[in-house]
C-alpha cells in the first residue's frame, strides 16, 4: 500500500477513534446525571434567594435547593421579563450549604445554560417560569456535562426533553400559585400514559411514539421498564404537606416546593413538615400531626385567576 | 436472612432491587414501627447525609438503630451511608452513628462535575465497577480499620469488624458483589 494511502487510512482511524472515545464520555457524564437524581429521590428541593434561606432548608431536610433571584409567586406578581439570577447570587448560595444547588436557565438560552455550567452548579432547570428565551428549541443538553431537569405536562414532553439530553423531569404544575390542581393534572397524564404504553405491542408502540411526537426507542424503554428513563419529580403549586404527600402517592418521586415555603408564615417549621411529608406520604396519622399547626400558607391564586400560564411554554 | 434498608430519603429501592436478585428479604425502614432487633443487618443508602440524619433523628429511628448498630449489628453503608456511620465528619464534628473509626470529609470530589466512574480492585473481591456521585472519601483511618478500596491516594472502601463502608455506589450498577461480600460478612459471623 503507498503511504499516502496508509497515513490517510490511520488519520481516518483515529478520528473515528477518537469521536467514539468522545461518545462514550457524553454517555458516562449523561448516566452519573441521571444517577445523582437517585440520589434526590424521596426529598425535597426548596426555592431559595438568600444564603440565608438555603442554611434554613438545609437545616429542615430539603435534598437539594434551587437558587434564585425571586421566588415564582413574586416573578409571576412582577411581571415583565425574569431571566436568570446573578452568577454572585448563586455564588454565595452554593458557599453556603453542602447540598447540590441548582439554578434555572430560560427555555433555550443556550449561554445562560454555559454560565451556570461555568460556576459548576450541580443541576440547571432550563425553566418555564423564567421568560422563555427561544419559542421553538430548547437547549441542546447533550452539549454539556453539567444535569439539567425539565418540566413536562405529559409524556410525549417529558421523552422530548430526555431525547435533547434532560436527566431528570419534573412536572411543570403552575408555579407561583400555591394551587395543586395542574400539577396533579401533569402527574396523573404522565403517569396513566406509561400505564397505557405497557400494554401495547410493538407495532402499537410505533404508533403511540407518532401520537407522543416522542422517539420511538424512548418509548420501547419506557413501556418495557413502566416508568420514565429518568427521575421524575413533582413541581408547581405544591404548599402543604398534604400536597407533597399527594404528589408521592400519584408516582412522584421527590418535590420541588417553591414558593410555597418562604411565602408562608413560618418557613423553617413548613420546609421541615414537607420534608417529612415527602418521606412518610403514606401514614396518615404521621400526615396529621405534620399539617397541625404550621402558621399561614402563602395565599395563593386559583387557576381561573390568573392571566400567565407558565406551563404552556415550551412544550 | 432478612436486611433493613434505611427508606427515609435516596436511592433505597436501587438496594432492594439488588437484594431481591440475590434471594435476601430487604425490609423498607421509613419509620419506628418498621424497625426490629431481629434483623440480620442494616444498609444505609447513599441520598443527600443532612436531609437523611435529620429524618433519622426526628422519626424516633436514631436511638434504637444506633443502639443495634452500635452493638455489633452488621451494617453497609454508601455514599451518604458512608458518612452517617462515620465516627469523624470534617467540618462537622462526631458522625451520626459513630461506629466506624474514621475521619470523612463530605463532598470530597468537589460538586456534580467531579462525580466520575470507574473500574478499581476491592480487597477480597476483585474488580468492580465503581460511581462516585458528589461523593466523601476518607481522610484517615484509626484502630483495627481495613481498607478495601484506595484510588489515587484516597480511601474510598472500608471495613471494620461487622461493618461495611464505601465512598461509591454499588447500587448503581449491575454488579451485586459488593452486595454479595456483605451478606458473606454477615454469615461468617
Amino acid at each position: 500500500m503507498p503511504p499516502l494511502i496508509r497515513c490517510a487510512i490511520l488519520l481516518l482511524l483515529i478520528i473515528v477513534l477518537e469521536d467514539i472515545g468522545v461518545q462514550q464520555e457524553q454517555n458516562n457524564q449523561y448516566t452519573l446525571n441521571k444517577n445523582l437524581a437517585q440520589m434526590l429521590k424521596g426529598g425535597v428541593i426548596m426555592d431559595v434567594t438568600t444564603a440565608e434561606q438555603a442554611k434554613i432548608a438545609e437545616k429542615a431536610g430539603a435534598c437539594a435547593v434551587m437558587a434564585l433571584e425571586r421566588i415564582p409567586a413574586d416573578i409571576r406578581a412582577a411581571g415583565g421579563v425574569s431571566r436568570m439570577s446573578d452568577p454572585k447570587m448563586i455564588k454565595m448560595i452554593q458557599a453556603t450549604v453542602t447540598i447540590p444547588v441548582m439554578a434555572k436557565c430560560r427555555i433555550g438560552h443556550i449561554a445562560e445554560a454555559q454560565i451556570l455550567e461555568a460556576i459548576e452548579i450541580d443541576y440547571i432547570d432550563e425553566s418555564e417560569v423564567l421568560s422563555p428565551a427561544d419559542d421553538i428549541y430548547h437547549v441542546d443538553k447533550t452539549q454539556f456535562r453539567v444535569p439539567f431537569v425539565c418540566g413536562a405536562q405529559d409524556l410525549g414532553e417529558a421523552l422530548r426533553r430526555i431525547a435533547e439530553g434532560a436527566a431528570m423531569i419534573r412536572t411543570k404544575g403552575e408555579p407561583g400559585t400555591g394551587d395543586i390542581i395542574q400539577a396533579v393534572r401533569h402527574m396523573r397524564k404522565i403517569m396513566s400514559q406509561i400505564r397505557g404504553l405497557t400494554s401495547k405491542s410493538p407495532d402499537e408502540l410505533a404508533e403511540a411514539a407518532k401520537q407522543l411526537a416522542a422517539p420511538y426507542e424512548l418509548v420501547k424503554q419506557t413501556a418495557e421498564t413502566g416508568r420514565l428513563p429518568v427521575v421524575n419529580f413533582a413541581a408547581g403549586g405544591v404548599a402543604t404537606p398534604a400536597d407533597a404527600a399527594l404528589m408521592m402517592q400519584l408516582g412522584a418521586e421527590g418535590v420541588f416546593v417553591g414558593s410555597g415555603i418562604f411565602k408562608s408564615g413560618d418557613p423553617a417549621k413548613r420546609a421541615a413538615a414537607i420534608v417529612k411529608a415527602v418521606t412518610n406520604y403514606d401514614d396518615p396519622k404521621m400526615l396529621a400531626e405534620l399539617s397541625e399547626d404550621l402558621g399561614d400558607a402563602m395565599v395563593g391564586i386559583n387557576e381561573d385567576e390568573i392571566e400567565l400560564l407558565m406551563a404552556e411554554r415550551g412544550i | 436472612m432478612k436486611l433493613g434498608v434505611l427508606a427515609l430519603q435516596g436511592a433505597f429501592v436501587e438496594h432492594i432491587n439488588i437484594l431481591k436478585e440475590l434471594d435476601v428479604e430487604p425490609v423498607e425502614i421509613r419509620r419506628l414501627s418498621h424497625f426490629s432487633d431481629d434483623l440480620d443487618g442494616l444498609i444505609f443508602p447513599g441520598g443527600e447525609s443532612t436531609a437523611i440524619s435529620k429524618l433519622l433523628n426526628e422519626s424516633g429511628l436514631l436511638a434504637p438503630i444506633k443502639d443495634a448498630v452500635l452493638g455489633g449489628m452488621p451494617a453497609f453503608g454508601t455514599c451518604a451511608g458512608m458518612i452517617l456511620l462515620s465516627g469523624q465528619v470534617e467540618g462537622l464534628g462526631t458522625g451520626t452513628i459513630p461506629v466506624l473509626d474514621v475521619l470523612v470529609r463530605r463532598n470530597g470530589y468537589g460538586r456534580q462535575l467531579g462525580s466520575f466512574s470507574t473500574v478499581a480492585h476491592f480487597e477480597g473481591v476483585g474488580d468492580v465497577p465503581m460511581v462516585f456521585i458528589r461523593a466523601p472519601y476518607i481522610l484517615e483511618i484509626h484502630g483495627s480499620v481495613e481498607i478495601l478500596t484506595e484510588i489515587d491516594g484516597k480511601i474510598v472502601a472500608v471495613r471494620q469488624n461487622s461493618i461495611l463502608a464505601t465512598a461509591f455506589h454499588p447500587e448503581l450498577t449491575e454488579n451485586a458483589d459488593i452486595h454479595k461480600f456483605f451478606i458473606e460478612m454477615i454469615a461468617s459471623q
